[in-house]
């Protein structure tokens, strides 16, 4: 038991000594997964407000593997980028596996199918009414994005955030195309997976504190939006 | 129908408890199960998936095989999370029989370690220093070529550690990559990065097939990697077993299973990947 209490006492050390470790693994988990949420974001968050409130054939079952993607495990996803980035890989000749880059994409895939298949709920169940009242107000073709993006504004940055925690918290992908490497491809989740297997408690224990606190942030964010819409 | 249920369920729970009582009875004697810690080495090798189906025929007892780092192995016997510890760090392994949480150590068998790089050579080691671990690690840091090391505290790092020291050199700087992880996850990554790395010869063996890097030096007397067992001490807690562990050792260094280790390897790449030695 006392190695319990130990860890939760170090960990408390190790943070509020700004021990520069743990603070670059930190930083690096923060960068990453916030780059993949806006690479993501910024091409289909408007895409699928578009499909949303767009007919066309097929949209039952595209609404259906949508949604089937959007639960894909993040291992699948790290093995697929694994695989095209290796040496003996495809797009081998880039050198980018184990790098921060890497993880990006890995990361950014990974939330595509969540990015794209939330805005498209979204906008497929309150879309068309925007759409209407901005097609009689004169609107057309993309300024009917904008349009959409100004009313669901407060819904899209509720999903934006949601897409970021499932990027911050996962682990397979970034351990698969990162490698963990100290210094450079390290981040919060796979260092506590690699601390665990080390027997130090203490660091795992600060940065599943870390983690904790900044989901803790975010549905605090989330929460004090609902209140302001309601 | 709820009558036939609720007769199901009674039945169940009887059944139930019969056999975790039959269980209870297994586990006095010398238990069903043990719990081996031992290194990511001895899994990647394919030793262990080799050698351990005899045991568990022979006795009945299934050995769970826990593959961490050795500074991980020892540190769950240390608190009591092992029956058994397989592992390679001599120095290490001798403190901790010596703090008593292990009941002694012996010797069961050896392999060597060898530094692994490039085909091209950047630092053109293999002439300058074949046999000489201690000036080729110099090289590479003079050269700052790319250096993957374990860097999880396990006994291949620890023996790593070791030689930077005896070569004067402190390890630091862009070329020198610490990856954390098992020694298969850090040789593929010394293979992507076309970097050197030190591993034990057996892992290496083992993968060769899927890397793109070949033995640079070897043979150098500091890269002899023992392996030694210890059963864990059972006044940790109740639940461990330590008959069979004492089983186990007694079956792992018996004339027959060293026999054994000495063959594993040898008709797929023409030499045995551990030397047994055990006294």
């Amino acid at each position: 038991m006392d190695y319990i209490i130990n860890g939760i006492i170090e960990a408390l050390k190790l943070l509020v000594s700004f021990n520069r470790e743990l603070y670059e693994i930190i930083f690096l988990s923060v960068f990453v997964s916030s780059t993949a949420t806006l690479i993501s974001s910024i091409i289909f968050i408007p895409l699928g407000l578009y499909l949303g409130i767009k007919n066309f054939k097929g949209k039952k079952l595209f609404s259906r593997l949508l949604y089937t993607l959007m639960s894909i495990p993040s291992v699948v996803v790290g093995l697929l980028v694994a695989i095209l980035l290796s040496r003996r890989g495809p797009l081998g000749f880039l050198e980018l596996l184990y790098t921060p880059t890497a993880m990006i994409i890995a990361q950014s895939l990974l939330v595509t199918p969540l990015s794209l298949g939330l805005s498209y709920n979204l906008s497929k169940n309150r879309g068309k009414k925007i759409e209407r009242v901005g097609i009689t107000l004169g609107a057309r073709g993309v300024k009917i994005i904008f349009l959409l993006i100004r009313e669901l504004k407060i819904d899209l940055f509720i999903n934006l955030v949601t897409v970021f925690s499932r990027a911050i918290s996962e682990v397979g992908a970034v351990m698969i195309v990162g490698g963990n490497i100290k210094n450079r491809t390290r981040v919060i989740t796979t260092s506590i997976a690699m601390f665990n297997s080390m027997g130090n408690y203490s660091t795992a224990i600060a940065l599943g504190l870390v983690l904790l606190a900044i989901s803790f942030i975010i549905n605090s964010l989330i929460y004090s939006y609902h209140q302001e819409d309601y | 129908m709820k009558r036939i249920l609720s007769i199901l369920l009674v039945s169940l729970l009887i059944i139930g408890g019969l056999v975790g009582c039959s269980n209870n009875k297994a586990q006095s004697d010398t238990g069903k199960r043990i719990i081996l810690a031992t290194t990511t080495s001895t899994r990647d090798s394919g030793l262990l998936d080799y050698i351990l189906p005899n045991f568990e025929e022979e006795t009945g007892i299934k050995v769970d095989v826990i593959a961490v780092g050795t500074g991980k192995a020892l540190e769950m016997g240390r608190k009591g999370e092992a029956d058994a510890l397989l592992v390679h760090a001599k120095p290490s392994e001798e403190e901790f029989v010596k703090e008593g949480h292990g009941l002694y150590r012996k010797d069961v068998m050896y392999n060597d370690f060898v530094l692994v790089g490039p085909k091209e050579d950047k630092g053109n080691l293999k002439e300058k220093s074949p046999r000489d671990i201690v000036k080729g690690l110099r090289l590479i840091a003079e050269g700052n070529y790319k250096f993957v090391s374990r860097g999880d505290d396990s006994g291949t790092h620890k023996k790593e550690k070791a030689l930077w020291e005896e070569a004067k050199v402190k390890p630091e700087g862009e070329w020198y990559l610490s990856s954390g992880s098992g020694m298969a996850q850090t040789l593929k990554i010394a293979s992507e990065k076309q970097a050197y790395t030190i591993t034990d010869r057996a892992t290496y063996l083992n993968l060769k097939d899927k890397l793109d890097l070949e033995i640079i030096i070897e043979k150098d007397d500091r890269l002899f990697n023992q392996y030694g067992v210890i059963p864990v001490n059972p006044d940790k807690n109740e639940n461990i077993n330590n008959k069979g562990a004492e089983k186990f050792i007694e079956w792992l260094l018996s004339e027959e299973t060293q026999k054994q280790i000495g063959e594993y390897g040898k008709d797929k790449f023409g030499m045995p990947l551990f030397v047994p030695n055990a006294k």
